[in-house]
């Protein structure tokens, strides 16, 4: 087929071809040119404005926004003792999720890893990661149905002889956002196991250390990286996260101080700013981690 | 290295872990052929009702209509933007070419409700305020589904290598017929499965959608209104199940296509990087 269009004579495609061959800024600046505006305008400009925004300010009599640069948003986030409490409790929810999810993603990556036989294994990562697909607000809701009085939680509990409801509290919360993001975290793990060459294993056991002691030594300081890359998941998504208190939550996160803000409050300057707070937490957050090597091992 | 009782206990330990993941899809779907509006556990009797109620439900269909609209688009302009972008950076040395793929994961790595927040600042700030509805929901998937297409593409030119493609040029082949017959078809399944992911992320979003789409409805946002209002649980339930279901064929397809880079792709936001290693 080729062959017999290349035989013609150059026609004006050939002619296209070997310009755009001998200007390859030209070819770059093609492929690259309209998703690098798309970002350059639709999100990192977003950024910007929204970063902008965070200095403008409400109004507190008319209710409109004051294009006036102004630091009244960030000194009401530093001095209201509410936002204070707001960011710690989100923060301290964030790393209970981030170090709950580790534990309970370590056997799952473990096995499929080191354990499962290849068949076994691609069954295993393809059922940890199916949840993902299904819709994240029908994950929050199948909990709540579960949690929720008269719900199966206390039913089960209740056959055990005790009195237990969760229903919408700190702990409700917990546990949703553990169950949201363990896939998440259970496969930058298991990537990083994988990668352990089985030949530092024989290696540390011709040398005499038993199996807890291979671990701690060998395996763990390897896989390192790994699990900060997993907890990178947990934490972002919870700062970010509005929908599960609302759902199943009693006290405010960052997510619904910033939603707040905008859906009721309509203090559009404010949210921007408080949207800094999980970025400037992220950002400090994703620093530590790239100097730990994580992005290297997803 | 690993003593038996060490092994049993993993053993257990994935199996349980398993069934923490599984058993509250299962919940919901029991759930659905509830016949009592109140949601409690053990439940006495079953129907399915509820289907045929959900199916005649305007707000359902208008909801329906809405997300396959934004999906298609979505997905088509993030397949155009995504290919693209692949494509220069595994064809081209250029500066900024390693942040190419750090920006591109920024909408789905950092928090959705800062992509929210921003969108919804620059749309009520530019210049000629855009009126939130499907454009601007359009505009926001796009932005997070780039990355997909875009990493599946990569990957894929990534382990295709470039001598077929030398090869063509020094057969003589121009810049399309290279294209049209060496490289389109090396790095088709991988397009396709990216868009098919893309597709599924689009119809899932609620977090961005609710910042960017003013009173227009989705069917995430439908599932979000609906949620307290227990009258309307039973149909919230079904939909819940229809849902689940509706997304599982696209990404089983997109596995099936993509094989390796599709099951890194399909752990969303577990790619930071863009030249995932194959991962199923």
């Amino acid at each position: 087929m080729v062959s017999d269009e290349a035989d013609r004579p150059a026609g004006t495609r050939t002619r296209v071809s070997a310009f755009l061959f001998r200007h390859p800024r030209l070819r770059l600046g093609g492929l690259l040119g309209a998703p690098g505006l798309w970002f350059l305008v639709v999100y990192l400009g977003a950024l910007v404005v929204m970063y902008a925004t965070a200095f403008w300010h409400l109004d507190a009599f008319t209710g409109l926004v004051v294009k006036q640069f102004s630091l009244a948003n960030f000194k009401s986030i530093v001095d209201v003792p509410v936002y204070r409490t707001v960011i710690l409790r989100t923060a301290g929810i964030a790393a209970a999720v981030a170090l709950t999810d580790i534990v309970l993603g370590f056997p799952v990556a473990y096995y499929a890893a080191r354990l499962a036989p290849a068949r076994r294994r691609t069954a295993v990562l393809i059922a940890i990661v199916l949840p993902l697909w299904a819709n994240y607000l029908v994950r929050i809701f199948a909990w709540k149905l579960i949690l929720s009085p008269g719900g199966l939680l206390e039913w089960l509990f209740a056959k055990a002889g005790m009195h237990v409801t969760i229903g919408s509290s700190l702990v409700a919360v917990w546990i949703v956002f553990c169950y949201l993001w363990l896939p998440y975290v259970i496969l930058p793990i298991y990537a990083a196991l994988e990668r352990v060459p089985g030949s530092l294993l024989e290696a540390s056991s011709d040398l005499g250390a038993r199996g807890w002691r291979t671990f701690r030594k060998v395996v763990f300081p390897l896989i390192v990286p790994g699990i900060v890359a997993g907890s990178i998941f947990a934490f972002s998504l919870t700062l970010g996260d509005y929908i599960v208190v609302q759902l199943v939550g009693k006290s405010a996160f960052i997510g619904n101080v910033i939603y707040d803000s905008v859906g009721i409050a309509n203090d559009i300057p404010f949210a921007a700013a408080f949207a800094l707070v999980p970025l400037a937490i992220m950002s400090i957050y994703l620093f530590v981690a790239w100097r730990l090597g994580a992005f290297e091992a997803l | 290295m690993e003593s038996r009782t060490v092994s049993l206990a993993i053993r257990v330990g994935t199996g349980l872990v398993l069934a923490f993941l599984y058993i509250p899809l299962l919940i919901v779907v029991i759930y659905s052929f509830n016949n009592s509006v109140s949601q409690t556990w053990p439940i006495t009797s079953f129907t399915t009702r509820y289907y045929s109620f959900a199916w005649h439900d305007p707000d359902v269909r208008t909801a329906l209509a809405t997300s396959l609209t934004v999906a298609l688009f979505a997905t088509l302009l993030a397949f155009f933007l995504g290919s693209l972008a692949a494509f220069a950076v595994h064809r081209f040395q250029f500066f900024g070419r390693n942040t190419v793929s750090f920006v591109l994961v920024l909408p789905i790595a950092l928090p959705g409700i800062l992509t929210g927040i921003a969108l919804n600042t620059t749309f009520n700030n530019s210049v000629r305020p855009i009126p939130f509805g499907v454009l601007t929901i359009i505009l926001g998937h796009t932005t997070f589904c780039i990355v997909v297409v875009y990493n599946n593409v990569l990957a894929r030119l990534r382990r295709t290598g470039s001598s077929q493609v030398e090869a063509s040029m020094d057969l003589g082949a121009d810049g399309w017929q290279t294209f049209r017959y060496i490289t389109w078809p090396a790095i088709r399944t991988a397009v396709i499965a990216g868009m098919l992911l893309a597709f599924a992320l689009s119809f899932d979003e609620i977090v961005v959608t609710n910042f960017t789409s003013g009173t227009e409805l989705t069917i995430p946002k439908f599932i979000y209104n609906n949620l307290r209002q227990p009258r309307n649980r039973p149909v919230v339930n079904v939909v819940a199940v229809v849902v689940l279901l509706v997304m599982t064929i696209p990404v089983y397809i997109a596995q099936r296509l993509a094989g390796a880079e599709a099951g890194t792709a399909a752990g969303r936001r577990a790619t930071l990087r863009g030249d995932t290693e194959p991962g199923l």
